[in-house]
């Protein structure tokens, strides 16, 4: 594969400002401080001109050139929504921001009670005999008793006493389980991102060679 | 009215969200009031974008300590949306693949967004250490199950457990796949995920009816 000039300008440029980003790691410093700020720039404009070529032009103008005025009304929300860079008239954006609240609050209850709830109870009621091996009977067990235990110790409207209480208390080390899990994946997923991050310097040296002709 | 409309708005664009579902013959009021949404939630990248120049521009007008960074911010941005906005492709657009824009994406925006992300590889090494201390039966379940997803999921850990007597019968890998994984924090989870959904759908009534208001801000 060859290489550019450019390519390889650009994997310094990502190399120096990766460095500079570890940096922290010893203190603050303006290298750090550099680098962030350039983030900050970068990332703001980025999801600008992503938001704008993916969203507003095929959805909102592109349509309205179609004809199609009911996303005047869009339109019209959006540019109420800016009125809060005038601090007389912040109240203007209060309208879109309720009907951005409005949306995600009736999705949430009808999309969440289907998928998250109604989904997660009826995985729970799983067969807890006449299963093809005792491994899957042993699995349906850990996790019914496991979801209602965990459940016990959410359940704040009565004392977590006697019954309640120690199920509560199964539910906690069922709990410390899936943190220590959860916990683990975690640490891996994150030094899998620095792996990736020293290979990339790797990259920059090997590209680099071939740009030069040297490997 | 300030406050009574965006109230009426609210309720209104909750309940079209929640009869569409219901009524198919509605389904593209949804689809309609969606596309709202997205195009709504992009005016507030703009919203985002304005602010940032704005509080930066007046920092590097009054040459407030460390101005020279939000000089830099305010560059990085203009740059990044001249790239985005002006520099046009033949018969494409300034985001496609090979552009300028790209060239920001690919080697400024990516490289510093994973090294931000991976330097957290070493804060969360020094929260192991807090979160590793076996002070109580609930902690050391906890250490016990992070270790073993640590270690035994990688090859290391497999060749490691291989030269354990007698344990090495047992398959560890598919022990933590089947019976931790699989098992309790699928579990947990679950219990996790009901409690905060019915926490969310709770909430989400309280907006629809007027009496969680906080998110329309201050009284003025």
């Amino acid at each position: 594969m060859a290489v550019s000039g450019l390519d390889v300008f650009g994997l310094w440029i990502g190399a120096a400002l990766s460095l500079c980003i570890f940096s922290f790691l010893y203190r603050d410093n303006p290298f750090y401080r550099l680098a962030e700020h350039i983030f900050v720039g970068v990332s703001a404009g980025y999801y600008m001109c992503t938001g704008y070529w993916q969203v507003l032009q095929p959805n909102l103008i592109a349509r309205l050139q179609d004809g199609d005025w009911r996303y005047a009304i869009a339109a019209v929300l959006g540019g109420m929504l800016l009125m809060r860079l005038w601090p007389k008239y912040a109240w203007v954006g209060r309208w879109p921001l309720a009907f951005m609240v409005g949306i995600y609050a009736g999705y949430n209850i009808v999309y969440t009670m289907q998928a998250q709830v109604l989904a997660q109870v009826s995985d729970t009621i799983v067969s807890l005999w006449n299963n093809p091996d005792w491994t899957a009977t042993l699995k349906n067990w850990i996790i019914l008793v496991g979801v209602l235990t965990s459940l016990a110790y959410f359940y704040f409207s009565v004392e977590h006493k006697g019954v309640i209480g120690q199920a509560a208390r199964v539910g906690v080390w069922v709990l410390m389980i899936t943190f220590g899990a959860t916990f683990g994946y975690t640490v891996m997923a994150r030094v899998s991102l620095l792996v990736g991050r020293v290979m990339y310097f790797q990259d920059v040296w090997t590209h680099t060679a071939r740009w030069l002709g040297i490997s | 009215m300030k406050r009574e409309v965006p109230l009426i708005i609210t309720f209104v664009a909750g309940a079209v969200m929640i009869v569409q579902f219901y009524t198919l013959p509605l389904s593209w009021l949804g689809d309609l009031f969606n596309d709202f949404f997205n195009i709504i939630v992009t005016c507030a990248y703009v919203l985002g974008a304005a602010s940032l120049l704005i509080a930066n521009g007046r920092k590097i007008q009054r040459q407030a300590p460390g101005w020279g960074y939000n000089a830099v911010l305010l560059l990085s941005l203009l740059a990044t949306l001249f790239c985005g906005f002006c520099i046009f492709p033949q018969g494409g657009l300034p985001t496609d693949a090979g552009t300028p824009f790209d060239w920001i994406f690919q080697n400024v925006y990516t490289p510093m967004s994973a090294a931000t992300y991976s330097l957290l590889a070493f804060y969360i090494a020094s929260a192991s250490y807090r979160a590793f201390r076996a002070r109580s039966a609930e902690a050391t379940i906890l250490l016990v199950t992070a270790f073993m997803v640590m270690l035994f999921r990688i090859p290391l850990g497999e060749l490691l457990w291989e030269q354990l007597p007698i344990l090495h019968y047992l398959d560890i890998g598919d022990f933590i796949e089947t019976w931790i994984i699989g098992g309790f924090n699928t579990a947990g989870q679950r219990a996790i995920m009901l409690g905060a959904s019915v926490g969310l759908i709770s909430v989400s009534l309280k907006i629809l009816l007027g009496i969680e208001r906080s998110y329309l801000g201050s009284a003025d």
